[in-house]
């Protein structure tokens, strides 16, 4: 097969989906069908300049401007080289984002993979990620068309990613890839500056590879044609309703009855929203559901888009129970390496399971929760990653967004009519 | 300007507590023993002497002293 000649012909700015295909997933040559060959290389700071004009920022949770962190180790990396690393190591049991697309649409992850391994003249790159399933298959298939057809400046290294909360923070990734245990390490100095084999590592997400592919292709201002004006472009959302969850993919400041309606899922009883992730934040009541989901809506409120998860939950779940469920997994991830983190977060956990117990230890609620807030004080900002943080950030939003359901189990009734459904393993 | 913050890595603490019987106007400790510092880490200059024999002395070297 010969590789067609590159032409900029790009799709409309608002047709979706952009990143995962239409119908079944055809290999390379589906994936050159739909979207052409890789554009002739114009070099690091011409690349920087297009993703800066996209406004693309990380999907991975963090959402930083991707432009900065490209330019950051592209200079940092200078003739010496630096390491290009795509993050799919999705710990997060409730987004089902990076698995969906490396399985759909890997060489699109690739693509993205090859520009920032040029442009830090990386020596190595690597994709760590859940290996397991069909995304590991998908990937497998994938490196080799492209190593027949040398598409790749360096071949990527393929690295199993556990299953773990805490796999896809950027220090731990390093150190997995540095043959260590894959927990989150100290810093200073952070990964971009020196990370694997002491050089400046650039580790994004897959997805956000996968729009860089697309920037590359068709420019900056084609990728910001379309979501919210401060955080612009697509994004993949995983949708939870009691049934299961769905991959979808939206525009940026997308809302969630948007995206519900897509899956025809009655919301009209919906008490609070969880956005982001574990590390997220309930948002409380039916309102919730028509916020634009993007960064510059959601930070004011106390939340982010973080990871794309979506979890409206509908009347006769209780959201304390959630909330304690969700928690103990916190709690239970932790890398166990820092004082307050491996102390408070066990003990919030309990707390909440216990204000989780309608009717349980009456006269002592009142402590419990005081008790929280002091241990939530206490782990944040202390420990190496933001694990504690994230998880205080969820806690604290699940006491505020399910305060009268708290109040209602003081008096011994909780309105459970349904299990709760948000995957936490086999924890609690 | 020349303002000098301790900083704590996070991992290779143990909370043994050298730093707060040290440096108390800075450290403190939490009920698992664990530093908090005040004003986030910063040290007021006639403290400098004290706080470098607080990093020299900790056990685990978990303590650094950054000049901003």
């Amino acid at each position: 097969m010969s590789l067609p000649k590159f032409e900029l012909d790009p799709p409309p700015p608002g047709r979706l989906p952009r990143l995962l295909p239409a119908g079944e997933p055809r290999g390379l040559t589906g994936h050159l069908d739909r979207h052409g060959p890789m554009p002739p290389w114009r070099g690091a700071e011409a690349l920087i300049a297009d993703v800066r004009a996209s406004g693309l920022t990380g999907r991975g949770g963090a959402g930083f401007p991707f432009a900065r962190k490209l330019a950051a180790v592209v200079e940092r990396a200078g003739l010496r080289g630096g390491v290009a690393v795509a993050n799919g190591a999705e710990g997060e049991p409730a987004s089902a984002k990076d698995a969906t697309l490396l399985t759909y649409a890997p060489h699109l992850v690739l693509d993205g993979l090859a520009l920032v391994s040029r442009a830090v003249r990386a020596r190595t790159a690597w994709v760590y990620a859940d290996l397991d399933g069909a995304a590991g298959r998908a990937l497998r298939v994938a490196l080799e068309e492209r190593r027949r057809h040398r598409l790749d400046p360096v071949t990527p290294q393929l690295v199993a990613a556990p299953p773990a909360f805490l796999a896809g923070e950027e220090s731990a990734v390093v150190d997995a890839l540095a043959g260590g245990p894959g927990l989150p390490t100290s810093t200073p100095p952070r990964v971009y500056e020196r990370g694997l084999g002491r050089r400046p590592t650039l580790v994004s997400n897959v997805e956000t590879l996968a729009h860089l592919a697309l920037v590359a292709r068709y420019g900056g201002a084609w990728f910001a044609g379309v979501g919210d004006r401060g955080q612009p472009g697509t994004r993949l959302y995983t949708v939870w309703t009691p049934e299961g969850a769905r991959v979808l993919e939206g525009a940026t400041g997308t809302t969630a009855r948007q995206l519900y309606d897509v899956l025809g899922a009655d919301v009209s009883r919906t008490q609070a929203l969880l956005v982001g992730g574990y590390h997220g934040a309930w948002l409380p009541g039916a309102d919730a559901l028509d916020l634009p989901l993007a960064d510059p809506e959601l930070r004011p409120l106390g939340a982010s888009a973080g990871a794309g998860v979506v979890a409206a939950l509908p009347d006769g779940v209780c959201g304390v129970i959630e909330t304690a469920r969700i928690a103990s997994y916190l709690a239970d991830e932790s890398a166990r390496q820092c004082g307050p983190c491996l102390n408070a977060l066990p003990r919030i956990a309990q707390a909440l399971r216990t204000l989780a117990r309608a009717g349980e230890r009456p006269g002592e609620r009142a402590a419990l929760r005081a008790q929280v807030e002091r241990w939530a004080g206490l782990a944040e900002g202390r420990g190496a990653c933001r694990h504690p943080d994230g998880t205080v950030r969820l806690v604290r939003s699940g006491l505020r967004a399910f305060a009268a359901e708290l109040d209602r189990h003081a008096s011994g009734r909780c309105s459970a009519t349904r299990r709760p459904f948000l995957p936490t393993g086999e924890r609690w | 300007m020349n303002v000098h913050v301790m900083r704590v890595d996070r991992i290779a603490c143990d909370g043994r507590g050298l730093c707060a019987e040290l440096l108390p106007e800075v450290v403190s400790l939490d009920e698992w023993g664990y530093p908090i510092l005040a004003r986030g880490g910063e040290v007021p200059v006639e403290l400098l002497a004290h706080a470098r024999r607080a990093v020299s002395m900790c056990p685990v070297l978990a303590l650094a002293l950054d000049r901003r």
